[in-house]
């Protein structure tokens, strides 16, 4: 197929899937439909406007309106095909980490076209990257930010991200210049570069790149502190590469520098850095008290989050301040009052919108350096490339280290020498660098090639060998890897408590640390933000149980999910159930309930004399029973510790159960279900006293219902009572021990007793109650 | 034994303790309700605590006084000392030890060895108790749940008639393992002078 030029609209190859497909773009007379066509492709002329005969156009081609949108959606497929890809492969993505290998297919891409003779398009625009394909990848950082270790190492990343970047910045330009001065013939091309050019260079090429960060990191499974210490680095150099940037574009253009300037260069890094936050707050606030109101309209609340976000970021952009900055700052700020206000499915939607744009815009930007590499004018300077890939290094390293070494001092978690190891290699550079290199003024900077040509062997060198490598390196230097397991309610719980008992020790100490102002903080939020931010009663809610909601959540969707279990599923697989520790805690609000209060003493004797007497009761009964012959676990010699742990679990649960039981039906008589139904279903057994918070009671039941284990003991005693029954003093001697364990103020214990020796007969209060005695005085 | 304090620190705490003492020998619990500070503290009431139970005091010690001397107010402080920068695997693990013996005292109220499901619904139950809703049923969920977790990750495995009595202060050390406790529970005020470690 040969490419027809056509007039005014340009000829474009698309690609699909590696197949060359060119097609032929008609001039503007195809707007006259009354030309037939054959789904061959042919100019059209003015001609045929007078067919006779000729059919409507059942099939029109016209593919200059959806040009755009369809290339477009062409290069979105192809990532996204290719991401793919990349999972179906077996191996592979355990050995080249993603990002190699869509620069790999971006550079087989851009081949293909340069192969055919066309000139590959100019798809890594810096207007592009920076306001379509960078905002997701920095938005979904920003909102899913580990708030907690940020801000604990904020400190740190904040040195790392200024004094790392201004160092490297200075060290590379600077000796780059130097070496181009000196290390060259007078005549050659690098001679000619400035100081400011190798600065602004420097500063250009020094700047950690987020993008890379996240994809290399993310497949390596690092130890939260290195993941939050090196991708919070490059989220926060951005502010010292715009100022930079500007700075030395500036200077370039002028040709001179002045300390006044100079001065000014410093203070406008502080208005960029913290004017940016600002923005990005005030539009996290916005967005924040958007979301109280929609309630109604669920189904746009996640097209505010993302519109606010991005509207922080252009915002940021029109005043040259820092957008990334802005869009981490928004992001961070609006989470936890829009999640607090919007639906469940409002927040798995952003969430995954999120993570879908930027994987597609990350496999979108590596995929155009590919591209871009083809087709990009180069200008390759041995020298020039060499002297400035080893300076990076070198930089890197050496301000690592030095800044580690001062950072020490101040830590109370020090970085240990692996840890200054991985930060400095995982030091990787990316897209920024290439489309700020893009940015430069071709007139005040001749030597652009020279330095793009630079930046894209750095990047490559970085993202290729670095990238390759540090897995393997990871698990050589055996670095601490995250942890998996999920964060448990005992953590939650004791995190909290160590958050409110270290502020306790600072006010008691008098000193104003951070735990106080972290408090203070805190106390400022709950007490006016909340309220304003938070709709109706969520605001009121506090951390802990917003937590154990969430998680609760989680455990039933997992319930659900795994075909509705009987067990309730824990964090930690085992067959520990509630009912080990009590029974199924009720979530019904229950009416004011008996709580026992007795106290562990007391408990002891009581369970003393309970384990005295059933196991008297259990010796004799042993030989009669079938069903201890059949499985007795009394006989091991466990009866002590099995029975004083179910008369604590029985004493604990029955207070729960006692609303549930009112509405056992009445099954068929002379069964030992009935027996439990009776006893469970007679509402006098289990009167509700109103004021009982004041009265410690204690209930003791032989057997529960619930427990399967009570089988056992209503059973032998049904035996006992059908074998046994003219032995009085067995029957006896159950009554009196539970009774001998109550409280004076409970009568009603008795009539359980009574019923379950007699089972069926007579559910009725029985003249027994005389025989209650003050067991403990 | 606890850690030793440095004497500079030790100045600063003297001063503070006179200051909150109103110059006696002595301090009492009200003097600590005098706290203006403490007073949105949720668990105000067993920080305090904390400083007069013996058991902080020493190894063996057992119940509660009614006043203390400067010597135990800085014992008790230097639970809080940051470990030190060269410090062995051994006495990061003893160091670990104190702490979070520190923090089983606070939670076992009546000095019995172990935590029991009561004990813990008052931790959870206070904790809550300044978020504004007294909500009683849910801090007892979250309790509930919470010595599920413990009776899962220290027990294991459960028969359905079994009973978990509490947590002992060994399920305790494994529950909070990844806690790093050595390094969270902290007060830089200890921690001034990194470089001059007093022996």
């Amino acid at each position: 197929l040969s490419a027809t030029t056509c007039a005014g609209s340009g000829c474009l190859p698309v690609f699909l899937e590696g197949s060359v497909f060119t097609v032929a773009v008609a001039s503007s007379d195809q707007h006259s439909p009354i030309t037939a066509h054959s789904g061959s492709h042919k100019a059209t002329d003015h001609g045929s406007h007078n067919n006779t005969g000729k059919a409507f156009p059942v099939l029109d081609l016209n593919y200059e309106n959806v040009r755009v949108p369809f290339e477009i959606s062409l290069w979105v497929l192809l990532a996204s095909l290719m991401k793919l890809g990349f999972h179906l492969v077996p191996h592979l993505s355990n050995i080249v980490p993603e990002s190699c290998l869509l620069i790999v297919v971006g550079l087989l891409v851009g081949g293909i076209i340069r192969g055919t003779g066309e000139t590959v398009p100019p798809v890594l625009d810096s207007k592009l990257f920076f306001y379509i394909l960078l905002p997701p990848i920095i938005l979904d950082a920003g909102y899913f930010l580990p708030i907690r270790p940020f801000m604990e190492n904020l400190g740190t990343i904040l040195i790392f991200a200024v004094v790392g970047t201004l160092w490297n910045a200075f060290f590379v330009g600077g000796l780059l210049y130097g070496v181009c001065q000196i290390g060259t013939e007078s005549s050659s091309i690098l001679s000619r570069i400035g100081l400011l050019q190798c600065l602004l260079f420097g500063s250009i090429i020094s700047a950690v790149d987020p993008v890379a960060v996240l994809a290399v990191f993310e497949e390596i499974h690092i130890n939260e502190l290195l993941h939050i210490l090196v991708f919070g680095e490059s989220l926060l150099n951005d502010a010292v590469t715009v100022v930079l940037y500007h700075l030395f574009e500036e200077f370039s253009g002028i040709g001179s520098v002045t300390l006044l300037k100079g001065f000014l260069g410093v203070i406008s890094f502080f208005v960029v850095a913290l004017g940016g936050v600002l923005v990005g707050v005030l539009y996290g606030i916005l967005a924040a008290f958007t979301s109280r109101f929609t309630s109604h309209t669920r189904v746009i609340e996640p097209l505010f989050v993302f519109l606010y976000s991005y509207m922080a970021y252009l915002s940021a952009e029109i005043f040259h301040l820092s957008g990334i900055m802005a869009l981490i700052a928004c992001g961070a700020v609006m989470r936890p009052y829009v999640e607090a206000n919007i639906s469940h499915k409002s927040h798995t939607t952003i969430k995954y919108f999120l993570k879908m744009w930027s994987s597609v815009s990350e496999t979108l930007i590596f995929i155009f350096l590919g591209v871009a590499t083809v087709a990009g004018p180069h200008d390759w300077n041995w020298t020039f490339v060499t002297v400035t890939v080893i300076l990076c290094l070198v930089a890197r390293v050496i301000g690592v280290v030095g800044l580690t070494f001062i950072i020490n001092k101040f830590r109370i978690v020090k970085l240990t020498t692996k840890d200054q190891f991985i930060i400095a290699y995982g030091g990787l550079r990316g897209a920024i660098a290439f489309s700020l290199g893009f940015l430069l003024n071709k007139e005040h900077f001749p030597e652009r090639e020279i330095f793009l040509t630079a930046i894209i062997t750095v990047i490559f060198f970085t993202v290729f060998v670095q990238g390759m490598t540090i897995k393997p390196l990871v698990e050589l230097l055996a670095v601490k890897k995250k942890q998996e397991a999920k964060r448990s309610i005992n953590e939650e719980i004791h995190t909290q408590f160590l958050d409110h008992l270290l502020t306790g020790i600072e006010d008691i100490c008098g000193h104003y640390g951070h735990h106080h102002w972290k408090d203070k903080l805190n106390r400022f939020n709950k007490k006016y933000v909340k309220k304003c931010l938070i709709a109706g009663e969520r605001s009121k809610e506090p951390q802990l149980i917003a937590f154990y909601h969430k998680m609760e959540m989680k455990q039933a969707i997992q319930l659900v999910e795994s075909g509705g279990g009987i067990k309730m599923p824990s964090a930690v697989p085992s067959t520990v159930s509630m009912q080990n520790i009590q029974p199924r805690p009720s979530t019904k609000p229950a009416p004011e309930r008996a709580i026992p209060q007795l106290s562990k003493n007391k408990e002891e004797e009581i369970r003393k004399i309970l384990r005295t007497n059933l196991q008297r009761t259990r010796q004799r009964l042993r030989s009669y029973n079938r069903h201890t012959l059949v499985a007795d676990p009394y006989e091991d010699g466990l009866s002590d510790l099995f029975l004083k742990k179910q008369k604590m679990f029985q004493i604990e649960k029955k207070l729960k159960e006692m609303n549930t039981y009112l509405t056992v039906p009445a099954p068929p008589p002379d069964s030992p279900t009935m027996c439990r139904a009776r006893l469970a279903s007679d509402p006098q057994a289990y009167s509700i006293k109103p004021a009982s918070n004041k009265v410690p009671m204690i209930q003791v039941d032989l057997a529960s219902p619930q427990s399967p284990d009570s089988v056992n003991l209503l059973d032998e005693f049904g035996q006992a009572n059908q074998q046994e029954e003219e032995e009085q003093g067995l029957m006896m001697k159950p009554p009196s021990r539970p009774r001998e364990a109550k409280k004076p103020s409970e009568e009603d214990e008795a009539k359980d007793q009574q019923r379950l020796m007699r089972c069926l007969s007579d559910p009725g209060p029985s003249a027994d109650e005389d025989e209650d005695g003050a067991f403990l005085p | 034994m606890v850690s030793p304090v440095c004497s500079k620190q030790i100045g600063v705490l003297h001063k503070r303790f006179k200051q909150l003492s109103h110059n006696e020998e002595t301090l009492r619990r009200d003097h600590f309700n005098e706290i203006d500070d403490l007073a949105f503290n949720p668990i105000r009431a067993q920080i305090i605590e904390a400083f007069f139970d013996r058991r902080n005091f020493h190894q063996n010690g057992e119940g509660k006084v009614q006043e203390i001397g400067f010597e135990e107010f800085v014992v008790v402080m230097s639970h809080f000392r940051p470990p030190s920068a060269h410090m062995t695997e051994e006495q990061r693990g003893k160091t670990r030890r104190e702490k979070l013996r520190f923090l089983f005292n606070m939670h076992d109220t009546d000095n019995d060895g172990i935590i029991t499901l009561e004990e813990y619904r008052h931790v959870v139950e206070e904790l809550l108790s300044r978020s504004g809703t007294l909500e009683k049923e849910t801090a007892k969920c979250i309790a509930d749940a919470a010595m599920l977790e413990v009776a899962s990750i220290s027990v294991g495995h459960m028969e359905p008639d079994e009973f978990y009595e509490g947590i002992t202060f060994e399920h305790f050390l494994k529950l909070l393992e990844r806690f790093e406790i050595e390094s969270r529970m902290i007060i830089r005020f200890l921690n001034m002078d990194t470089t001059t470690l007093c022996k």
